[in-house]
């Protein structure tokens, strides 16, 4: 049975690219794989798709579930189906894992053709750039010459952005949630002691730890508690947890006494048990680096002079990590380039991860806003 | 709620104050109605201002290209003559900031206009010499719920403009739905200013 509003079964699809992908940063990928989901259907003038690009810990599974796993519920499940905010029964939806990804999509854990084994450390650094570029290769391999919007969250919200640079045609509407034009230093030091968590693990052996038959569980399990602070806001922490006890008295120990505590080791242990510490470390140097005003001498307003969309950009109150202070600069920015511009700055006691999350006005925003897509 | 034929009247007179084509910031724009009046009768295009989400959706329903921002932080962000005219329909009397705001308006916009309540209106005369403050179609609002937060009339207002450099280049007052002529301050309930910065 599916449930109402749900796309309901579906199965990742896989692309594979022969024409060899110049990166970034230098390297080179000869050819690669990209693992992808779609929900409703490609009219005939192929003028209704929408990309939805993932965040950091995402992946191609935006909607609907494995046939063999009903708890397997896509990342943004409640804004993607018929009748949601979203609306398959409209739009044809695309969701697909990133470059460098754990999740099917080529990465450190895929082989490298050249040693036969997997990449590890020597897989090369990849770019929201390159990110963009590659789906920009699987919107040509399903006959999709223009996005009716690309969305995102977070790092998505990046991607987003990038693809009105990149590619000004192809996207009508950039809908850029939760981001930033770019991090700032105190979200660059966050990745870093993250990083630090993984690369100092000695499990890790310098990013080869797959052919050592080791994880750098621990590594990885910090990096996600660190991260994982930086998603949440001081008022929902206090609210959620408080300073409750374990067991109603101070212990004098180091295993659990607060109740924060023991949902943060839950948190760092369910991720280190499923994502990959390399993938890790190229995403959050992919968040690092991203700087679109970078090639303009820091000038936002000049680098965004090429975009041609229309754009959606939404904040969050108490979203520390990318502050409405931040989504403002990419507005007023655009505001300079005369773009269509409209600016959601919504209550939320979440802080970033409220993008995930399905607070009435924010849905009704997104719904509004796909509603008056022209398809 | 301000009156819904006061609304059209307003709207219609800001229609013919605002150029063709004219890049337009309308402040406190509710549900987008006036702005979507103004691309549509005018063909200008331009941004609401807006603080209360429920009017943001609105907006976006209407597809009225809106930004949450709230005025009371007055336009930083925005830069000099971005705007042909920046607009504020029923509103300036809502606004804690006022000298700010006006200031605002005409740094970013090339003119402003903004409409607003009479509280020299001979009604609310009458109903303070009664002892009460006044309630009318213009200031539907008992005392203690309007969220009103200053109380002025065109005079008033024309007085702080002189002080403030800011030229008078047209003015409408308006009570029902007639254009008031003579003794306005006394005589309409509702006044619309459009206004420059004086030549340098």
């Amino acid at each position: 049975m599916t449930a109402p509003g749900s796309v309901g079964t579906v199965t990742p699809q896989r692309a594979h690219f022969d024409a060899p992908l110049t990166l970034r940063s230098g390297g080179v990928l000869p050819a690669f794989d990209l693992v992808f989901e779609t929900y409703g259907t490609l009219n005939a003038s192929a003028n209704n798709a929408v990309l939805v690009c993932h965040a950091l810990s995402g992946s191609h599974h935006v909607a609907g579930t494995y046939a063999h796993d009903a708890k397997s519920l896509g990342w943004w499940d409640n804004l993607v189906g018929p009748g949601k905010p979203l609306d398959t029964d409209k739009f044809f939806v695309v969701g697909v894992n990133n470059l460098g990804g754990c999740y099917g999509s080529t990465g450190p854990m895929s082989l490298n053709p050249a040693t036969g084994k997997p990449w590890g450390a020597a897989f090369p650094f990849v770019t929201v750039e390159d990110w963009v570029d590659a789906q920009a290769r699987l919107a040509d391999q399903l006959g999709i010459q223009t996005w009716a919007a690309v969305l995102g969250g977070s790092l998505g919200g990046m991607q987003a952005l990038d693809w009105t640079l990149r590619y000004p045609k192809r996207v009508r509407h950039g809908m850029v949630i939760a981001a930033a034009p770019k991090l700032s230093a105190e979200n660059i030091a966050f990745n870093e002691v993250a990083r630090q968590a993984i690369l100092t693990d000695p499990e890790f052996y310098g990013g080869d730890y797959y052919a050592q038959g080791t994880v750098p569980t621990n590594g990885l399990r910090l990096a996600r508690m660190i991260g994982h602070i930086t998603y949440l806001s001081d008022d929902a922490m206090a609210e959620k947890f408080g300073r409750r006890l374990r067991h109603g008295e101070h212990k004098y120990h180091y295993d659990i006494d607060f109740e924060i505590e023991s949902y943060l080791r839950y948190q760092g242990d369910k991720f280190a048990g499923f994502f990959d510490a390399n993938t890790y470390l190229l995403t959050t140097k992919a968040l690092d680096y991203f700087d679109p005003a970078f090639a303009y001498d820091g000038d936002l307003q000049a680098a965004l002079a090429r975009a041609q969309a229309d754009f959606f950009i939404a904040s969050f109150s108490t979203d520390w990590r990318f502050s409405p202070q931040r989504s403002r600069e990419l507005v007023f920015a655009l505001l300079h380039n005369r773009r269509r511009v409209t600016y959601a700055e919504l209550d939320s006691d979440a802080g970033h991860d409220s993008f995930l999350l399905d607070d009435a006005h924010y849905h009704a925003a997104l719904r509004a806003y796909f509603q008056n897509i022209e398809v | 709620m301000v009156h819904l034929q006061d609304v059209r009247f307003d709207h219609d007179v800001i229609a013919r104050w605002v150029p063709q084509g004219a890049r337009v910031l309308d402040l406190g724009c509710g549900d987008g109605t006036l702005l979507r009046h103004l691309m549509t009768v005018r063909g200008v295009s331009g941004y609401g201002i807006e603080r209360d989400t429920a009017h943001v959706v609105e907006c976006i329903r209407n597809d009225v290209p809106v930004l949450q921002i709230d005025l009371e932080q007055g336009l930083a962000g925005f830069e000099d003559a971005q705007f042909d005219a920046v607009v504020m329909s029923q509103s300036l009397q809502a606004v804690r900031n006022t000298e700010g705001i006006l200031a605002e308006m005409l740094r970013v916009g090339r003119e402003a206009i903004v409409s607003f309540p009479n509280f020299g209106y001979w009604p609310h005369r009458d109903s303070l010499a009664e002892g009460h403050m006044p309630v009318s179609r213009s200031l539907p609002y008992q005392w203690y719920n309007t969220p009103n937060v200053r109380f002025f009339t065109m005079s008033d207002f024309e007085e702080l403009c002189a002080q403030r450099g800011i030229v008078v280049r047209e003015r409408f007052a308006f009570d029902e739905d007639r254009e008031i002529t003579i003794d306005p301050n006394n005589f309409a309930s509702v006044a619309i200013y459009r206004l420059g910065r004086a030549a340098a």
